[in-house]
């Protein structure tokens, strides 16, 4: 166990005279092991960032309790933060300083002499394949060029445990496809991953487990497969119709299939069956002509979707 | 938040980063940090300042440039303090910038804060240094006292810099601090007694003058460059620059606390 939360709250104070309190985390328990990678599942504003924050002890919990590596954030920040990595959403890189640069003035954070910060540098430049870019200003770097760079300079310290908020949002699917590669590597390696992501195909690559969580709470946890096999059936059959045919469609579905969720969506309804194929042919016995039929295996979004009613990006 | 493991040398991290930024940006504002007040000593004081007689009571019987000089002194230190803390200040603390990512690591917030400290007193007291030498190479030095104008001056600056940081940590952009410029920077260069003697001005406005921080930054220089400083007069301009400092550092202690570590 290398981090554990009891009922953790964050509540931020009013911005403002006229505005409230906000709690973005209402009351959270889990328990993170070492060496697995774990993730936070939901859609924007569903607590995870403020929960890697308190995590991150950068943000102390407004209740409940939390330990991370063994120690109390609220008296222990400076030695927990100085055995994590933290991958910001924003990168939070000085753009007007070289790639080296940016390691430098990192690594003088942590404490570490001028020397050590160079021999780091160089692996951790090889593994964000960055090596080449060394003396090039970060402004001139591209967005997975930086993202990688953001793990490299968050691996400086050679964290215990590294957090990554968002880490592909914003990078297109090639960029997506080197970080994954490289936060395998690191988990290879022994590092604990936590991240948060609003991209189910991510968590379901990435994590060994994961929360899902909504409006500040955990609704359901488990690995991939286990959420999927205990809140969605093992394939869905998403069909579109033509304008204005689909609450029909759905209507004649319900009366004939009662035994099975259909859920509609504003542009497809999605069946959940365990036979994509045997349903899409009962659909067509029953005289429904969609535009389009597809049969997929179901996915943490389905996941979701189950457990909230709502898509995940909407 | 408490402090386990301090190592003394947290502020200076941040400190050193400080220098490493500033050697990409010293461009843009080396010109209004000294370029500046040496342009306004040289047009003013020694080109304007000639049309003034040195026989002039106000002035206390020395030369308008004389009389100019330290007054400009503290004024551009006053400046130099503010922007020294109003733009940087509220710029790195933005989501992305240096302070979020320097209390993500075993740096707490008032690391920050002392190491920005630190840098804005270096960055105040070249400025004044600068302007120090330039003047007393215009022989306006009257006394050796007049080499304590470059720490009064330093002061004065650091006394303006430390409110404006408290504030600007809150600031959720920089345009307040463009207001700041326009109706706090402004009146009280013009009406602190740096061009002209605040006692040609109506009694009230005269007594208003001289509750304004910058007044006592212009009478500690002016009185120590022309060596008619008094224990007493200077004792009591230090404290009020001190108590505005350490009242400006309290207030910001806390509120990088909060904003940092929100």
């Amino acid at each position: 166990m290398i981090a554990q939360a009891t009922g953790l709250v964050k509540t931020y104070p009013p911005r403002d005279r006229r505005s409230s309190p906000f709690t973005a985390v209402n009351g959270v328990d889990f328990t993170l092991r070492r060496g697995e990678a774990f993730g936070f599942l939901g859609p924007n504003g569903a607590g995870k960032s403020s929960t890697m924050r308190m995590i991150a002890c950068v943000s102390p919990p407004t209740a409940g309790t939390l330990r991370v590596l063994g120690m109390d954030p609220a008296t222990d920040g400076r030695c927990i933060r100085a055995r994590i990595g933290v991958v910001p959403q924003d990168d939070a890189l000085d753009s007007e300083l070289s790639v080296r640069e940016n390691l430098l003035i990192y690594g003088r954070y942590f404490g570490l002499s001028q020397q050590v910060v160079a021999e780091r540098t160089t692996g951790l430049l090889d593994f964000a394949q960055l090596a080449e870019k060394a003396g090039e200003r970060v402004e001139a770097l591209s967005g997975g060029m930086r993202r990688r760079l953001t793990i490299a300079r968050s691996l400086i310290n050679e964290p215990e445990i590294l957090l990554l908020d968002e880490p592909t949002t914003g990078l297109d699917p090639q960029a997506r496809h080197v970080l994954w590669d490289r936060l395998f590597r690191l988990k290879q390696q022994g590092v604990t991953l936590v991240l948060t992501t609003h991209y189910m195909d991510e968590a379901e690559q990435l994590c060994d487990r994961l929360v899902v969580m909504d409006g500040g709470r955990i609704v359901a946890q488990g690995s991939p497969a286990e959420l999927i096999a205990a809140h969605s059936t093992r394939e869905v059959l998403e069909l579109r119709f033509g304008i204005g045919e689909q609450a029909a469609a759905v209507e004649k579905l319900r009366q004939s299939r009662t035994g099975d969720r259909i859920e509609e969506l504003p542009d497809r309804l999605l069946w959940y069956t365990a036979e994509g194929d045997a349903a899409l042919a009962a659909a067509h016995a029953l005289g429904l002509s969609p535009v389009t039929a597809l049969v997929r295996r179901a996915s943490l979004e389905d996941v979701f979707l189950a457990l909230t009613g709502r898509t995940l990006v909407d | 938040m408490t402090t386990t493991a301090v190592a003394p040398d947290m502020a200076l991290r941040f400190y050193r980063y400080l220098w490493l930024h500033y050697r990409r940006n010293w461009k843009g504002t080396i010109v209004i940090s000294v370029a500046n007040p040496l342009l306004f000593l040289v047009a003013i004081g020694a080109g304007l300042g000639t049309l003034v007689g040195s026989g002039n009571a106000t002035l206390g019987g020395v030369s308008y440039l004389a009389f100019f000089a330290p007054g400009m002194l503290a004024a551009a230190s006053m400046q130099n303090g503010m922007v020294e803390s109003a733009f940087p200040v509220s710029y790195h603390r933005m989501p992305g910038r240096a302070y979020p990512v320097a209390v993500s690591t075993p740096l707490e917030p008032v690391d920050v804060l002392h190491g920005h400290a630190l840098f804005m007193a270096v960055k105040v007291a070249i400025g004044a240094a600068a302007f120090c030498a330039v003047m007393f190479a215009f022989g306006v030095a009257a006394s050796p006292l007049a080499l304590l104008a470059l720490p009064a001056a330093t002061l004065t600056g650091f006394a303006f810099a430390m409110p404006v940081t408290a504030w600007a940590v809150t600031l959720p952009d920089v345009r307040p601090v463009q207001t700041l410029f326009k109706w706090v920077v402004m009146p009280l260069y013009l009406f602190s007694g740096t061009f002209f003697a605040t006692a040609q001005l109506p009694d009230a406005l005269g007594h208003l003058v001289a509750l304004t921080p910058l007044w006592h930054g212009v009478e500690l220089c002016r009185t120590l460059t022309l060596g008619t400083a008094t224990w007493a007069g200077s004792l009591g301009h230090v404290a009020y620059l001190s108590v505005m400092a350490l009242a400006g550092y309290l207030v910001a202690r806390r509120n990088f606390r909060r904003h940092l570590h929100p």
